[in-house]
């Protein structure tokens, strides 16, 4: 790797604890739990968000008044809200709105990265050093107050919610992807490319944009991790999606008012966004490692 | 570079950055829907309609929204060299009178915060890095968990935990220190996580360095090799990040001050945008920006000054 590094610091990963055995004659299959156990997670996530009713038999509104705040039991493994729903269908239900934002703010944000980041990379000179000057002044407004400040003046909906949290993570993506574009250009296969007279676009489409796009995916995964950790924190404060929704956030909002007596009513939806973000961060880690791996 | 010359043009530089920061916000004051009037009224009459121009003609005369678009930039980028931040929407007041008497306590919970971190940071870092397999998978293996908390949902389980369960704490402490003990943890512990990850690193990597051979071989015991030496080195990355991490803090202070119900800049801006005070909203980010671009000079200018490499180059 040359000096412009694109990757964020790895973390501080627990040693190997991968078991690797022998089946067939000569193909060898790890297993990490590592892996194995996010991916599962991930593989829920999916489901819940496509056909929640696989994975719950209730309804996310069915509505019981004589069941309200029940702490978590085998019937109602998440506990119920004030209106007597069960909060573990609910979060099911919830799956599709959350990943969706998530996965609509981090498009957005890598839409706007990978716009300004091939700009600034390929065109250099002026344009970068505007680019530059444009993602420096953004980077003094942290991600959640760029987000507050797009919906103090679009008011709070979905919409706003996606926008918010897309625009504030892009300029982080925009310098990450801007870094790579300039390391894949500096690579011998680019100048050989050049070299044997192959036309700037064609070399730009069929070698750098591949390559430089490559460890973006891993990226892609991070960010999708920490969109909905984002969003949830907007729909927190009351000022993203609004609480009649099963959106993780909003369930989390609504139960607010009731953190003395029904701790479930927090703790649990935010367990599961915390174990989704944890899982969907390790895929991404494990996702960089192999493509850093395959570069090599 | 001299030096001096540098922390010139390192102030500059960070000036221009909150003279291009302000223009943002004032720009993005400009896309309201509707108008700024007519937010104003529908805001201060809970309905959203439109108005006719005779009723928006005296709020644009009272906030000076019928002068030309250039002379209400220049105004408000003048204004913040006095500072000036502008009229609140809402409370029809100096917005730096709203946020006025709410920074101090923010400011108090982000430097204990940052504090905490940096202690939580040390010992984590001194007591599990290379210490065998186990104790150091759970040290880097806390950290990895810390790192990705939300705030809002620590803040929530400290709160269950320690102040609803277990009575130690206040559920609603406002400012007093009791109160603000869970509300520092609930900013200090991912944030020690993550500086934790950086640190660690580095502390491996200085600890296959000569020179901590040479140390070990000179009779130094192992604390005092780790303590005197390895220590000082690994430090630097994260310290380069608590500029960063002051930005991070205030932000994070947002939530948390609206887990807790503690009063601060966070509550006011939360409410802010509920009511779509925009010029608030605008101010109190300006504000932190502000923070930041300062914490972070003040970093760079630490480190050309302490880091021999830097003033040679």
């Amino acid at each position: 790797m040359t000096s412009v590094t694109a990757l964020p610091p790895a973390s501080g990963r627990a040693p190997d604890s991968g078991r690797a055995w022998r089946t067939g004659r000569r193909i060898r299959v790890r297993v990490r739990l590592g892996t194995v156990v996010p991916l599962l997670i991930v593989v829920l996530l999916l489901v819940a968000a496509i056909a929640p009713g696989l994975l719950t038999t209730r309804s996310p509104n069915g509505i019981d008044i004589e069941h309200t705040l029940l702490a978590p039991s085998l019937s109602h493994p998440f506990g119920t809200d004030d209106a007597g729903r069960d909060l573990y269908t609910r979060v099911i239900y919830g799956a599709r709105e959350s990943l969706g934002i998530g996965l609509g703010a981090t498009g957005l944000a890598m839409s706007i990265a990978i716009l300004l980041g091939f700009a600034a990379g390929l065109a250099g000179g002026v344009v970068d050093a505007v680019i530059g000057r444009i993602l420096e002044v953004s980077f003094a407004f942290p991600v959640l107050l760029l987000a507050l400040l797009l919906i103090a003046i679009r008011g709070p909906s979905l919409t706003t919610e996606i926008v918010a949290v897309g625009i504030g993570s892009a300029p982080g993506y925009a310098r990450m992807v801007r870094g790579q574009v300039l390391n894949v250009r500096q690579a011998p296969y680019i100048e050989a490319a050049s070299a044997l007279g192959h036309r700037r676009l064609a070399v730009i489409r069929r070698h750098l944009f591949p390559n430089a796009m490559r460890p973006l995916v891993a990226m892609i995964t991070l960010g999708v991790g920490q969109s909905i950790v984002w969003a949830s924190s907007l729909s927190f404060l009351g000022l993203g999606v609004a609480p009649p929704s099963p959106e993780w956030g909003a369930l989390l909002d609504s139960g607010r008012m009731y953190i003395t007596t029904s701790w479930w009513l927090e703790v649990m939806p935010g367990l599961v966004i915390v174990v989704v973000a944890l899982s969907v961060t390790s895929l991404g880690r494990t996702l960089q490692h192999r493509l850093e791996g395959a570069a090599r | 570079m001299k030096t001096p010359r540098r922390i010139v043009v390192k102030v500059a530089g960070a000036v221009l950055v909150l003279i291009a920061a302000a223009s943002v916000t004032f720009f993005a004051q400009l896309l309201v829907p509707g108008s700024r009037a007519t937010v104003i009224l529908n805001e201060q009459n809970g309905r959203a309609q439109q108005w006719t121009p005779a009723q928006l003609a005296p709020v644009n005369k009272e906030f000076g929204f019928s002068k030309p678009i250039i002379v209400q930039y220049l105004d408000y980028v003048g204004g913040l060299f006095r500072g000036n931040l502008g009229t609140s929407f809402t409370q029809y007041k100096p917005v730096t009178q709203v946020i006025g008497a709410e920074l101090a306590p923010s400011l108090v919970l982000t430097v204990a915060a940052l504090i905490t971190a940096w202690v939580l940071t040390l010992v984590v870092t001194l007591l599990t890095v290379r210490r065998g397999r186990f104790i150091t998978a759970l040290g880097s293996g806390w950290e990895a968990l810390t790192a990705s908390l939300p705030a809002y949902w620590l803040g929530v389980v400290l709160l269950v935990v320690f102040a609803v369960e277990i009575r130690i704490f206040p559920v609603i402490g406002g400012t007093s220190p009791m109160g603000t003990v869970l509300p520092v943890l609930t900013l200090a512990i991912p944030l020690a996580g993550f500086l934790g990850q950086v640190t660690r690193d580095e502390f491996e990597k200085v600890l296959d360095q000569p020179f901590i051979t040479t140390a070990r071989t000179r009779g130094m015991s192992d604390t005092a090799v780790r303590l005197k030496h390895a220590l000082r080195h690994s430090i630097l990355p994260a310290i380069t990040l608590s500029g960063w991490a002051l930005g991070a803090l205030v932000s994070g202070a947002v939530i948390v001050e609206n887990v807790f119900g503690r009063p601060g800049i966070g509550q006011v801006l939360v409410n802010a945008v509920n009511t779509r005070d925009v010029p608030t909203v605008s101010g109190i980010v300006l504000v932190i920006a502000a923070v930041y671009v300062v914490a972070n000079l003040l970093v760079d200018i630490a480190y050309s000054i302490v880091d021999p490499r830097l003033r040679a180059s």
